[in-house]
């Protein structure tokens, strides 16, 4: 029963072990269903075919309220059943727990761009340990990709101008399969690849022979001095033509319309590429200038890694 | 056998024989054939696209087209098949034909609306057709930003302007009904004496008329985008992506009802007439039509939940999709009660409705799959939802139209189809249907997504019985186009009423007068008045005519 007969593929993650027992109820019940209702079709067409001389007697006065009511009820009882059960799973999938391993990914018109906390990149290739959570965050260069793992029994959109995520938690260790699965272009069926889960020493060990480049902080920390971002976000008791970064990360953050914002990785995000969408009060009179099309997404989340990393309590917490 | 039938010395198809009188005609049978021509046009092309789509998939590698051509061929299959054949063939062509005659009226409320919702209809399709010729669209049916408005170099606009044109032709055939119903019906023919098909019709036309401009304002924003780089769907340029699903889907979820509200509305005719039954829950199939007609433009949500729109609106949009299936689920115990104590004979129209009945349950049990959340998170963009779609596109309205064009065929032409080979197209038909997309269904559950080129190896094997399936599906279309063609000359002549249905078109001949009705009729009484089954003696029918 482990992968339903065959009929799923294999079972690798911890969300496939709470799927699969959903999907094995739904092809029971529609199967079920299926036949019931052929059998009674074909059961009545044949009982009651011209030639066959049997009671045809239909009392017309009788009130079949009580049948129609049944074939109301019925299946609303069985949806409601499938409809609690699936967003019961759904919406226990949406939070990541705060210590997953955090891996950024890019997906780009014909491929996948993977790159690990301690700054290993792959391409097409994602090598993640087992039994623990894994963190994706996810954005697009171009069109609309969507990262799907069968055996994992994720998937989620990856969409340009906004970070997507998706988490799972391996549970055995292989090789499977890593599709796009929203049409993307030319080369759409080959923007495939793989997953590795490993142990975790054998993770370690893949980790440590990898050539490391920097990590996404260390990269960020470069590209902030390049930019200059210093010389106006100034770091407290000094009072910069822009916001101060440091402990700002998931904090709310008042605005100059009067409304308030929490600084997330989306409005991190939004405030490199379109500065000019919420300005924090206060600020404003000297604009800071936009950095759409100036940096690349790896960039912005090299960044943002930066910027979170000087909020070093509360790093951790976010999800 | 009693005295020969005559056919009636005057009726429309005689009523002059120019290409004047067919191309300036008002006459809204006359324009249900026209439509009928051009369906069965576009039909044959989508199935040639489809057909090398599944030559292609035979392997696992690319190595009968290049991946260019076979996304533009699965485009093509999808643009024609979706706005060309689905959405127009069974209001189009049946609706056309029998909402003036069913209700007892001499023709439509706009006749001249009506032949210009075909010159419409045509002029889209040579937008999308000139579109294919001189280089094809990439995009998919579906268009999505910013890949469609940005991305590809494929002629976008030309497509999405001939379906932004046809749409016109949905709106007009949409309001012309919804005018006629209202205002047209034969004296003591009230709303609940309708035949469902006509309830089925008017909630169609409601959904046309509601739904098909939104597609436009969406087609025009992409093609605004297009050509100015005016940012609504790219966020380089500070639009939203996802605007462009929901307001798509806005539109293309209703437009799923568009195709098979009318599906519904046939097979409630076929089971009753052959059941010589009055049908089960009139009112709950009556008032099931109008609830899916409204509620189908409230879950357009559940083909995004894995695109990042908000988890609540999932949950919202995961509900009210289980909702919108209650009233599809009444509609199937119904006919299937229909049939009970019912005296059936086996005549093909009623093949092809007991066909759409199972494959129609196959289609929506497996909807239930995609509107539950988690699973639809696995199963989405894969082959399960092409499977899922193509038992009630293809099991449903295809099945449904089939049977309807078999049922209306004496009606609409004059002469009876041959009997025995319609009977063995219609077991052909099913069974290449289910050997090409049940496969289907398992390779979306193993995980192979939709519209992919190349596919993992142990795919294959599916992929080979799915297009072993799909050219016995193809053999078995071929059967009606030819023997309907061959009964127009070599047909036994139709009685006016060969199936002994009641309903205000069998009251006429066959073929119908230009003015449908020599005296106006009255209606009296229920639709599907039919005499107790008991006392109801064997009639002859088509069979006996044609096959001995």
């Amino acid at each position: 029963m482990d992968n339903a007969f065959g009929l799923l593929p294999p079972a690798a993650s911890a969300d496939a072990a709470r799927l699969d027992p959903l999907i094995l109820f739904l092809i029971c019940v529609s199967g079920f269903m299926s036949l019931l209702i052929a059998a009674t079709i074909v059961a009545f067409a044949v009982r009651y075919r011209r030639q066959a001389r049997v009671n045809r007697s239909i009392n017309a006065q009788a009130n079949h309220g009580w049948l129609e009511a049944t074939f109301i009820t019925v299946p609303a009882l069985v949806m409601a059943v499938m409809f609690a059960w699936g967003t019961h799973l759904y919406l226990g999938a949406v939070q990541a727990p705060a210590d997953a391993l955090q891996i950024n990914v890019l997906g780009k018109q014909w491929m996948w761009k993977f790159q690990h906390p301690q700054g290993q990149r792959e391409i097409n290739e994602l090598h993640v340990p087992v039994d623990r959570a894994v963190r994706l965050k996810m954005i697009s260069e171009d069109v609309i990709h969507d990262l799907y793992v069968p055996a994992f029994r994720v998937k989620h959109d990856v969409v340009p101008g906004r970070y997507s995520t998706l988490w799972f938690t391996p549970t055995r260790a292989g090789e499977y399969h890593l599709f796009c699965s929203q049409y993307c272009g030319s080369k759409h069926s080959e923007m495939v690849g793989r997953v590795v889960v490993m142990s975790q020493s054998d993770y370690a060990g893949w980790l440590a022979g990898k050539t490391s480049n920097l990590t996404p902080q260390e990269s960020g920390k470069r590209l902030y001095a390049q930019y200059r971002c210093g010389s106006c976000h100034k770091t407290l008791p000094e009072i910069g033509t822009c916001p101060p970064l440091e402990g700002i990360y998931n904090q709310r953050v008042p605005l100059a319309d009067g409304t308030t914002v929490i600084a997330d990785e989306a409005y991190l995000r939004e405030s490199i590429v379109r500065p000019q969408a919420k300005i924090v009060a206060g600020y404003g009179k000297e604009p800071m200038p936009p950095f759409e099309g100036v940096l690349t997404e790896e960039g912005i989340l090299d960044l943002i890694a930066y910027i979170k990393s000087l909020s070093p309590n509360v790093e951790k917490a976010a999800p | 056998m009693t005295e020969a039938i005559v056919p009636p010395e005057h009726h429309y198809l005689n009523d002059g024989y120019s290409a004047r009188s067919w191309l300036l005609t008002t006459d809204h049978k006359r324009i249900a054939v026209l439509y009928l021509l051009t369906i069965t046009f576009f039909f044959a092309v989508g199935g040639v696209a489809a057909t090398i789509i599944r030559l292609e998939l035979l392997t696992p590698a690319g190595d009968l087209v290049q991946s260019e051509t076979y996304n533009k061929l699965f485009s093509i299959h999808g643009i024609i098949m979706v706005f060309f054949f689905l959405l127009p063939v069974i209001p189009s062509v049946l609706g056309n034909f029998l909402v003036p005659i069913m209700i007892g009226a001499r023709d439509l409320a706009f006749p001249k609306l009506n032949l210009a919702s075909w010159y419409v209809f045509w002029i889209g399709g040579l937008f999308t057709l000139w579109a294919v010729v001189v280089g094809g669209v990439d995009t998919g049916w579906t268009f999505y930003t910013p890949f469609s408005s940005v991305y590809t170099n494929t002629y976008v606009i030309a497509t999405a302007a001939g379906v932004m044109i046809a749409g016109f032709s949905s709106i007009f055939t949409g309001l012309n009904f919804i005018v006629t119903i209202h205002k047209m019906r034969a004296p003591g023919l009230t709303w609940f004496r309708l035949p469902l098909f006509i309830w089925s019709m008017y909630a169609t036309s409601v959904i046309m008329v509601l739904g098909t401009p939104v597609l436009a304002i969406t087609l025009t924003l992409l093609a605004l985008e297009r050509l100015t780089h005016v940012g609504v769907f790219d966020p380089k340029i500070g639009g939203d992506p996802l605007l462009f699903q929901h307001l798509f889907w806005f539109y293309s979820h209703p437009a799923v009802y568009i195709m098979v509200l009318p599906a519904m509305g046939v097979v409630s005719e076929l089971v009753t007439c052959f059941s010589r039954k009055k049908i089960f829950g009139y009112k709950a199939i009556a008032y099931s039509s109008m609830a899916i007609a409204l509620f189908g433009f409230l879950v357009w949500g559940h083909h995004m939940f894995v695109s990042g729109q908000s988890v609540y609106a999932a949950v919202v949009f995961s509900m009210l999709s289980f909702l919108v299936a209650l009233p599809s689920a009444v509609k199937v115990f119904n006919w299937t009660a229909t049939l009970y104590k019912g005296s059936i004979t086996f005549n093909t129209p009623l093949l092809y409705a007991l066909g759409f009945i199972g494959l129609f349950t196959i289609g929506g049990l497996t909807g239930l799959f995609l509107a539950t959340l988690a699973a639809d998170v696995h199963l989405h963009d894969t082959y399960f939802v092409i499977a899922h779609f193509h038992y009630i596109m293809v099991g449903g309205t295809v099945m449904a139209y089939l049977g309807g064009l078999h049922f209306w065929w004496p009606k609409i032409t004059g002469r009876m189809y041959p009997e025995v080979w319609a009977r063995l197209s219609a077991i052909g038909i099913f069974i290449g249907f289910n050997l090409t997309f049940f496969p289907q269904y398992i390779l979306g559950l193993q995980g192979m997504p939709r519209r992919y080129h190349v596919y993992p190896e142990e795919f294959q094997v599916l992929n080979v019985l799915s297009s072993a399936g799909a050219s016995i599906l193809a053999v078995a279309y071929a059967f009606p186009i030819t023997y309907l063609l061959w009964s127009l000359k070599y047909g036994a002549i139709a009685p006016a009423n060969p199936w002994n249905a009641v309903g205000l078109e069998w009251e006429t001949t066959s073929p119908p007068p230009t003015h449908n009705f020599i005296e106006q009729p009255v209606v009296d009484h229920e639709a599907y008045n039919y005499a107790a089954p008991a006392q109801d003696s064997p009639q002859p029918i088509a069979l006996e005519s044609t096959a001995s």
